[in-house]
């Protein structure tokens, strides 16, 4: 696919999400250092960073260990001089957390800008948590934009406000905006020269927030926040968007508004198109400090407001404070249901918040369009099947979890931890019984394993997680002795975020690096290691036997390289020979352990129990042939690229 | 002109992204707005993948609501069924490639497989104009979007755009090894669906 040139000085203008358009932003603002730990929904910022040939790129980019190393990593350019960017997911805020809250107590010479995805909806996230209310404890400023134009735009004003004042700046950013698409334009900007010099000057400090030391940076840090708000009370950015005229509109004692901000702002807009009479809305740039000015002005001005916000009531509050101060009539409308606590903000969500609020004005639904239904036809009862996310063909996690079953009896706990491995958890594998966070499984399984023998605990941690949190469990286990099996599900990569390399991988972002090896660094510290790849099942099987019969903290890592990585990198080889497997079938007699309980996608039924291999599936990496207790499944062999589909013929069109 | 509304669904990994990317920039060269979103992350890893896209002269919101869909474009049977049953609005328009990939449900024996008649059947009912897609022997399954696409051209189902519109965006995203041919496929299922749209 071309791709348009992000860094070019001309005007830019493409059709792209927003998590491609901030990466325009980052050239254009003369960002020089970004760090980053992969998470959704942000990891696609770092995929539009490596379509620019290394030798371009405007600034040095990195995936951290973790999200607290990331902003380490940021903050140390920023107070050498240079303007930095770390991003992350919702919860990696609470990795970084430690090293985040302390930002605002510093003087960031460079500035640094914090760019956030929050996941309301909870589309890849364990929680839909509000990362306002961080930002609040730390005195931080948060913009919020709407779509992915508005990310390119505040993205801009975020680092030359947090240039200017030396401050951490926070860009919230929410699912469905990283990922939506529009045209996005970019005017031109002349590429500064750049500057390397390293002014870090810990007179422009002090940076050691120490007893005594603390309270003027303290103070420092609240009167910056104070002058952001004229900010937040001046952007162009702040607007009020007057409703359509109409009949209900403006008649004393009825004057409504709405104030919203971010995705919210276009599901509104969806809602209102059409409404006659609708609510003024007072869209705010900068949510965090609140322009209390123009929130004032607004609510004089209107009868009644409603406050319209994802997530939790952060606005609600300080709007209501407002209104107090003031000693406003206006009647102000927070939340005022559990649901409106809950959930993405989508067009239907907002309307039925707003019809909740003033069924007068906004109707419960759309009428539905006109249909060609005949007079007394009832809709079919269908239900179709559903498809949950599962691993994909010839997933080494996969032969693993089909293995480690065999090793465990059923009262057994099984401990899971994040990365696509979690996917164990679902039928037919069971695999994984409990889920907190990044590299919680060891620490999980301690507790689990307290007072008893009876109950054979197994905690599941990936090798990504390992380097990002997942070391101070296993540390522990060693330290205070606990008793439980730990495997690790090693495939070499970051794969559930889409296969960026971590420490074990042997490159990081930018090239070559040494490769860490997890199980030196487990013998090293004294464990117990037993290794074996996953596709050997028997051997994985017998290894989980020994290490649960052994007690004591004991180790298994369970090794497979990503084979959709593997695949993805294969079929863009020249001479790419396609293989699959195929089923005799004079040798099965539909025992069905291949479709029912390896559970390989690229196996199917039909309607008479015969197996047949679907061949836009199958990779032909056979470690199906070993489960098959007829041996009625025939090794990989090459197939033709035009071979035989599974679709059946196309039925006559109606 | 009213916003189109188009919902795709599919299984991670057949290629939605590409298909979703060409509508949208065929409805950016027919001088639209458009605002799109693609799933990404977890749910890419086999399960069913959505895609949005609006079309029109006044968009603001990526998201398509359940029940309001003008158009449903499916890569599946399955998803076909779930993609009318959720999004389509009655009266709308539904065209899907028209394969099998067993759900997991389905695989273990716990549920029937969807059959074509169902889709049709329950398409009929809710008034939606229903088309399935499937072009025999081509040497990459993912070339069936590029059927899909060109039948959706060649109805003339999003109001707006014309075929060149799609033709020149496809040409424009596909990978460079793929155009030509792909581009001959867009032409010869065109030429069929606007043959199919005059006898009707």
């Amino acid at each position: 696919m071309p791709e348009s040139n992000l860094i070019q000085p001309d005007p830019w203008s493409d059709i792209v999400m927003g998590n491609t358009a901030i990466v325009r932003a980052m050239a254009v603002s003369g960002t020089r250092v970004v760090s980053a730990y992969p998470g959704s929904p942000t990891p696609e910022i770092a995929e539009a960073i490596a379509r620019i040939p290394a030798g371009e790129r405007p600034f040095y980019f990195e995936f951290s260990t973790n999200e607290k190393v990331a902003t380490e990593v940021a903050f140390g350019a920023s107070i050498n001089g240079h303007l930095s960017c770390v991003f992350f997911k919702s919860v990696g805020l609470n990795v970084a957390a430690d090293t985040f809250v302390q930002l605002s107590l510093m003087e960031l010479v460079g500035g640094m800008v914090v760019v956030m995805g929050d996941d309301p909806g909870c589309n890849s996230s364990q929680n839909e948590q509000d990362n306002r209310h961080l930002a609040r404890l730390c005195y931080t400023p948060i913009w919020e934009p709407m779509d992915p134009q508005e990310v390119h735009d505040m993205y801009l004003e975020a680092a030359a406000w947090s240039q200017k004042m030396r401050m951490p700046v926070i860009l919230r950013l929410s699912t469905h905006v990283c990922h939506a698409k529009m045209r996005v334009h970019s005017a031109a900007f002349p590429p500064a020269p750049q500057d390397d010099t390293p002014r870090f000057d810990p007179a422009a400090g002090p940076y050691l927030p120490i007893t005594r030391l603390v309270a003027p940076l303290k103070r420092r840090a609240l009167e910056k926040l104070e002058r952001t708000r004229e900010k937040a009370e001046t952007t162009p950015f702040l607007k009020v968007l007057p409703g359509a005229p109409g009949p209900s509109s403006g008649p004393p004692g009825a004057r409504r508004g709405v104030i919203t901000a971010g995705l919210p702002t276009a599901s509104l807009l969806e809602v209102l198109e059409g409404v006659h009479g609708g609510p003024d809305v007072l869209r705010l740039g900068l949510v965090h400090p609140l322009p209390e000015r123009a929130v004032a002005d607004f609510l004089r001005s209107h009868d009644e407001v409603k406050i319209l916000e994802e997530l939790d009531d952060f606005l609600e509050q300080g709007i209501c404070r407002v209104a107090y101060r003031e000693g406003l009539s206006c009647r102000v409308r927070g939340k005022e249901d559990l649901e409106e606590w809950i959930g993405e903000y989508t067009p239907p969500k907002v309307r039925g918040i707003l019809h909740a609020a003033w069924p007068d004005l906004i109707p419960a639904a759309v009428p539905p369009a006109p249909a060609a239904v005949p007079p007394g036809t009832a809709p079919s009862a269908v239900a179709p099947s559903a498809r949950a996310p599962q691993m994909c063909p010839g997933c080494g996690h996969r032969s693993a979890f089909h293995a480690i079953a065999q090793a465990l009896a059923p009262e057994d706990i099984t401990v899971a931890d994040i990365g696509c491995h979690t996917l164990g958890f679902l039928p037919p594998y069971h695999m994984g019984q409990v889920l907190l966070c990044m590299g919680a499984s060891c620490g999980i399984a301690a507790g689990l394993s307290l007072f008893q023998k009876s109950r054979r605990v197994v905690a599941f941690l990936g090798d990504s997680t390992f380097f990002h949190a997942g070391i101070p469990g296993v540390i522990n286990a060693l330290f205070n002795r606990h008793d439980f099996t730990l495997i690790v599900m090693e495939n070499g990569t970051t794969a559930m975020t889409g296969h960026q390399a971590h420490a074990g991988s042997g490159e990081n972002f930018n090239g070559p690096t040494k490769a860490l090896s997890i199980q030196d660094l487990l013998v090293s510290l004294g464990a117990t290691v037993r290794v074996v790849d996953t596709y050997s099942q028997g051997k994985l099987t017998q290894l989980v036997r020994e290490a649960n019969e052994a007690g004591g903290f004991q180790v298994v890592i369970a090794r497979h390289p990503c084979m959709l990585a593997h695949m993805r990198r294969e079929t863009k080889k020249p001479g790419y020979v396609k293989r699959q497997v195929r089923i005799l079938a004079d040798k099965c007699d539909q025992r069905h352990v291949c479709v029912k309980k390896f559970g390989c996608p690229s196996f199917f039924l039909e309607p008479g129990g015969a197996v047949h291999v679907n061949a836009d599936l199958c990779i032909g990496d056979g470690s199906c042939l070993q489960t098959c207790p007829s041996k009625a499944i025939a090794p990989p062999a090459a197939v033709p690229l035009d071979g035989p589909s599974v679709a059946s013929a196309p039925p006559e069109e109606t | 002109m009213n916003t189109t509304q188009i919902y795709m669904i599919g299984v991670g990994g057949q290629g939605i992204g590409l298909l979703a990317e060409v509508l949208a920039h065929a409805g950016d060269r027919a001088g639209l707005a458009i605002r799109a979103v693609d799933t990404h992350g977890l749910a890419q890893r086999g399960g069913s993948v959505e895609s949005f896209l609006r079309v029109g002269t006044r968009v603001f919101s990526p998201l398509v609501a359940p029940g309001e869909a003008d158009l449903v474009i499916a890569l599946e049977r399955t998803e076909a069924l779930r993609g009318l049953c959720t999004y389509a609005r009655p009266g709308g328009r539904l065209v899907w490639y028209e394969t099998a990939w067993q759900p997991l449900a389905v695989r273990l024996g716990r549920e029937a497989p969807v059959e074509t008649a169902a889709i049709l059947e329950h398409a009929a009912s809710l008034g939606v104009n229903a088309r399935p897609v499937h072009v025999p022997d081509l040497p990459d399954p993912r070339m069936q979007n590029v059927a899909v696409l060109a039948t959706i051209a060649g109805l003339g189902w999003i109001p707006g755009l014309a075929t060149n519109h799609y033709r020149e965006a496809l040409e424009a995203l596909a990978p460079p090894r793929a155009v030509a041919a792909n581009l001959a496929l867009f032409d010869a299922v065109v030429t069929a669906a606007e043959s199919g749209r005059a006898r009707a």
